[in-house]
């Protein structure tokens, strides 16, 4: 075990903890960090975090994560799961955002209110239109809205040809 | 008057079985959906619900005081003790049947969690509140294919047709109110079954009318009973599938 870090220092470790799937954004960033109680005089730390999407299964790995960058810091860490505020895209730090285009990842739009899904024509070739994060095109399709993990849908540029996820808006 | 935990837990019980259980059935079709994007968000949709219940199964072993944690509501209790509404159980059919029960149970399922997202139990607050949300997103998804197969061909406009009288016994059991139900709203909690029909089956009737398809029909009999532990035989099957290891190797870690 390393020297015991300060208060400071760990409440940053942790928060630098990364997404297992995106690698480029902190859980601090992501916005799922509520809270981080650290007691110097024991070297312990409780980190309560809220889950993104119902089912990923990153939290998981989050959580370990956490445990392991504390013990780095001479802290040994307990992760609490909160429901409340539930968390929601909105969340994601301006810089989770730039995080999530640097991988070429269309960041989320804003959310849907409370209004239900209006019934259009579907599929209503714009109403799920988002920007090509590799090209900037805004000519791009929605391919499917259930991708390669719970959180991304996928789209495809019709500009630069190149398919590409979307971090869904909830 | 604001409930107490004796009122919400069986509650709780019953929307984490629903979750539970339509889970394991969407999960049968990774591997055997029309197209692998397919696979993928129906795999997606399980997820989601099976994410659901386990938050709702930690939540009801604080209610009812047993303490049990979300493995031993869904690997050590029978058919009997299991409270959802037949409509999940019952057997992976046509893709054209999984669309129309996936539309029903997503449509009930963003209505009544958006209902408890106001609930003063703060933990369901906040499942009900991405609960409602997410189910949003399975909602469009069975729309979507909903539009494309009713206003499609005639062999999936058939099928959308067929598929509707398959499930349309397993409808009105979703908006029947049982007592537990009663007892929380007349203490000031939850949101009671029936008051939920004409909003869910609106929606529904909506959509079925833009697909150039006839409203669900009239049934010549309706399932009861799932939320006393009365259930068909299709559960046994599926029930057995999904604890088969945990009773089979009691512990099992990897």
């Amino acid at each position: 075990m390393r020297t015991r870090l300060s208060a400071d220092e760990v409440v940053r470790a942790v928060g630098a903890v990364t997404d297992p799937e995106i690698p480029t954004l902190t859980i601090a960033d992501l916005g799922i960090v509520r809270d981080v109680q650290v007691d110097v005089e024991s070297s312990s730390v409780v980190v309560t975090i809220t889950p993104t999407y119902s089912g990923c299964p990153a939290m998981e790995v989050i959580a370990r994560d956490i445990v392991d960058v504390a013990a780095d810091c001479g802290y040994a860490a307990t992760v609490e799961t909160s429901f409340s505020p539930p968390w929601t895209t909105d969340w994601i730090t301006d810089r989770g955002r730039a995080a999530l285009e640097e991988l070429h990842i269309a960041p989320p739009g804003p959310r849907e209110g409370p209004v239900p899904v209006p019934i259009g024509k579907a599929p209503d070739p714009g109403a799920d239109r988002v920007i090509c994060p590799r090209c900037g095109s805004t000519d791009t399709e929605l391919i499917t809205r259930f991708g390669t993990t719970a959180c991304k849908a996928l789209h495809r540029c019709r500009a630069c040809g190149d398919p590409f996820d979307e971090f869904k808006a909830v | 008057m604001t409930g107490s935990p004796a009122l919400h837990a069986p509650l709780v019980e019953a929307l984490a079985d629903d979750a539970l259980i339509y889970a394991q059935r969407l999960g049968e079709w990774i591997s055997r959906a029309p197209q692998i994007e397919e696979d993928m968000a129906l795999g997606n949709i399980a997820l989601d619900l099976l994410g659901r219940a386990r938050s709702l199964y930690t939540l009801l072993g604080s209610l009812d005081g047993t303490g049990r944690c979300e493995d031993d509501y869904a690997y050590w209790r029978d058919e009997r003790e299991f409270r959802h509404v037949h409509l999940p159980e019952i057997e992976r059919g046509d893709f054209a049947d999984e669309m129309t029960r996936l539309l029903l149970l997503s449509s009930l399922d963003v209505e009544r969690y958006a209902a408890l997202a106001s609930c003063d139990d703060v933990a369901l607050a906040g499942i009900a509140a991405k609960g409602s949300a997410e189910s949003r997103y399975h909602r469009d998804h069975a729309r979507l294919w909903v539009l494309r197969l009713g206003a499609g061909t005639r062999e999936s406009h058939a099928r959308m047709t067929a598929a509707l009288v398959r499930v349309a016994p397993y409808v009105d059991e979703l908006f029947t109110d049982t007592a537990a139900e009663q007892a929380g709203v007349d203490a000031g909690f939850g949101v009671l079954p029936s008051s939920l029909r004409e909003p869910v089956l609106g929606f529904v009737s909506a959509i079925l009318t833009e697909a150039t398809l006839d409203d669900v029909p009239d049934a010549g009999w309706h399932s009861r009973g799932g939320r006393d532990g009365i259930h068909s035989e299709a559960l046994g099957y599926l029930i057995a599938e999904m604890q088969h290891l945990t009773r089979s190797h009691p512990g099992a870690t990897w």
